[in-house]
């Protein structure tokens, strides 16, 4: 056998593997698509698809199921999350791209690696044990005495703080997506140009005014994108969740009662339903939540798109 | 040439993996699979570990829930399937199963209100059923006081602690208010989760257990063990015999004996309101699912139960389960003799 041959050969087989690699993932996609298709097939039929995202009743005694009230708990937990999330990570990117003194920079940086790593069961432990107690017996009293006697914005602090409510699931869940958030944002505006800031310095500009008008715009696609994969992350969050939301199925007007997510749903009843229609049920949940989580990437990608085409 | 090696390799490569496969299937001969309940988990693998001890023969117990242990052994996946709640006899006979108790366990209502000691606060079914329907909204209610004169209960709100997740816990609470009270019976029913009209929800005995002891005035249910092992303040329940009664291996064991178990229905049984002066109105049975079809394998798996039940009982109650009374195990040996298996 020739050389040329063999090396011919190897790159067929190079080829082989690494297209076989990528359809792999395209296979598993749509795989998982089409069994959450059909293992929730008989609530479909029952439920439909708006009556089922409309109804907030999860009765399994009566076989009445409705996501209305999971979909509620699982936008208005990540929605809040990002609201904590997003202005501490962009915080802590300008600090350390722009004001931090360099031998705290390689500490800071590992830290935020850190609490990217630790496993969600553990915040979710932590969130029950520790947290949940200071939540219900310190922060929650104060904001019901202070913020909660503003008419209006109060309501949103009624009700006997227990620390297990929507409130404490956001604070975890926002603790947990700060450090992509964080460092995506930090990597990106590392990429500012320096000539771009030397420049601005150069006719003058305050340390305030570079960071706000040379450095945010320059780099507002790649935080944008860290926001999305942190959504990303804080929709699908289950564990640390699921110890500190109750998995209460109500439509909850104050941040101080139980909700339930569909993720949170999914973790605590799957092992124990036993009927067709509970278990088909659930499999419309997770379905719903895959569509969901697929539909909030692709906006995204459009919109980064959208902006980044001239 | 290579490509006409390429197949050949890939058939060794298959060829060798086949025969790992083999091996380990023959190596797993002597392993009983069995899959289901959380509940019994800890009490099957210390038996698991003394059997093996003792014969040789592994059992390997997978607890992913009482819902996955039906479904697998419909299935034959396993070679027996474990379950907190008795299967209806109507769908034994769907499955061709054979079903039957191993141990049983009890639910504990227990509470946290400032004074109380274990064992002081007295309620009756219908108050419990009230209370968690949020009808009995204060500790100091009326029906409440009623059943405890001479003992002050705060005017405070009750908080109500329930289960979060899916459990043969929760399943034989809600058996035991339906059976107490209409009201709930219509209102909720019965089930492994129900649809709460109050309260909060924590995750596994240790959730309801950290609520019960942080939130003051709050009530809860959590297994007999858990009760037991964390010092909660248990209260004192009425029998069916109109006895206040507390939790203990005794009031279990009375309940198991008091009631009317029947091999031809598969032992079908919630132990909840059982007669007996000394009964625990609130306990259960795990319950065991064999494929009727498969006697060969049915007789190792019994073999286990029967080793299990001659010298388990010691094992089951340091772990704080309740064994099955005498009469029960021999009405099982007899029911597993009349099925073929002995």
């Amino acid at each position: 056998m020739s050389k040329q041959n063999l090396t011919d050969y190897k790159d067929t087989l190079f080829r082989v593997i690494t297209f076989g690699a990528a359809m792999v993932v395209l296979v598993v996609i749509v795989g998982i698509f089409v069994s959450l298709v059909e293992q929730s097939l008989p609530a479909i039929r029952k439920f439909g698809f708006f009556h089922f995202i409309t109804t907030p009743t999860w009765d399994p005694v009566h076989e009445v199921f409705g996501a209305a009230s999971s979909l509620y708990g699982t936008i208005v937990t990540t929605v809040l999350a990002m609201a904590i999330a997003i202005p501490v990570s962009i915080g802590i990117a300008i600090f350390m791209t722009e004001l931090c003194p360099n031998f705290l920079k390689g500490a800071m940086g590992t830290a935020i690696e850190l609490l990217a790593a630790i496993p969600s069961i553990i915040y979710g432990m932590w969130g029950l044990f520790t947290l949940a107690p200071i939540m219900g017996n310190t922060v929650e009293p104060f904001l019901q005495h202070t913020i909660g006697k503003i008419p209006y914005l109060g309501s949103l602090f009624s009700g006997t703080p227990l620390g297990i409510d929507i409130l404490t699931a956001s604070t975890v869940l926002s603790i947990m997506i700060i450090p992509f958030m964080a460092s995506i944002a930090r990597d990106t505006f590392m990429l500012t140009p320096q000539v771009l800031r030397e420049s601005a310095y150069g006719i003058g500009a305050t340390r305030w005014e570079v960071i706000r008008n040379v450095v945010l715009p320059y780099s507002k696609g790649g935080v944008f994108g860290g926001m999305v994969i942190a959504m990303g992350r804080a929709l699908g969050e289950t564990m640390a969740v699921a110890f500190v939301l109750g998995n209460k199925h109500q439509i909850a007007h104050s941040l101080l009662d139980a909700s339930a997510t569909i993720t949170v749903t999914l973790a605590n009843e799957f092992t124990e339903a036993d009927s067709n229609m509970y278990m088909a049920s659930l499999f419309y949940l997770a379905l719903i939540l895959f569509v969901m989580s697929f539909l909030t990437l692709a906006a995204a990608k459009f919109i980064l798109k959208e902006r980044s085409a001239p | 040439m290579a490509e006409k090696e390429e197949p050949m390799n890939l058939k060794n490569i298959f060829l060798s993996l086949l025969f790992i496969a083999t091996s380990l299937t023959l190596t797993a001969g002597d392993t009983i699979n069995g899959a289901g309940a959380t509940f019994p988990y800890p009490v099957y693998s210390a038996w698991a570990f003394n059997y093996y001890r003792a014969t040789g023969v592994k059992l390997n117990y997978q607890s992913i829930g009482s819902g996955g242990g039906v479904r697998q052994i419909k299935n034959r996946t396993v070679d027996f399937g474990a379950s907190d709640a008795p299967v209806k006899p109507a769908e034994l006979k769907a499955g061709n199963f054979l079903q039957f108790p191993a141990i049983i366990g009890g639910v504990v209502p227990v509470v946290n209100v400032k004074g109380l000691k274990a064992g002081q606060l007295k309620l009756t079914g219908e108050a419990l059923a009230d209370i968690f329907l949020g009808e009995i909204k204060k500790w100091n209610d009326p029906r409440i006081e009623a059943i405890n004169r001479g003992l002050t209960l705060p005017d405070s709100e009750i908080t109500v602690v329930h289960r979060s997740d899916g459990s043969g816990t929760t399943a034989i609470f809600s058996t035991y208010l339906s059976v107490c009270s209409g009201d709930w019976s219509r209102k909720v029913g019965k089930g492994k989760s129900v649809n709460w009209p109050v309260g909060i929800g924590g995750k596994g005995n240790e959730g309801v257990a950290n609520y019960v002891k942080r939130v003051n005035n709050s009530i809860g249910y959590v297994e007999f063990a858990y009760a037991k092992q964390s010092k909660m303040t248990y209260v004192k329940l009425k029998n069916k015999s109109g006895r206040f009664v507390e939790p203990s291996f005794e009031a279990f064991k009375d309940a198991a004996a008091g009631a009317k178990w029947n091999p031809d229905t598969g032992y079908y049984l919630w132990l909840v309101d059982a007669p007996g002066d000394g009964s625990w109105p609130i306990a259960g049975a795990s319950f065991i699912l064999l494929g009727k079809e498969k006697p060969g394998v049915n007789r190792r798996v019994v073999k286990f139960f029967e080793w299990a039940f001659k010298n388990g009982d010691a094992t089951a109650e340091k772990l704080i389960y309740v064994p099955l009374p005498k009469l029960l195990k021999s009405s099982i040996q007899d029911y597993w003799k009349k099925n073929g298996i002995d």
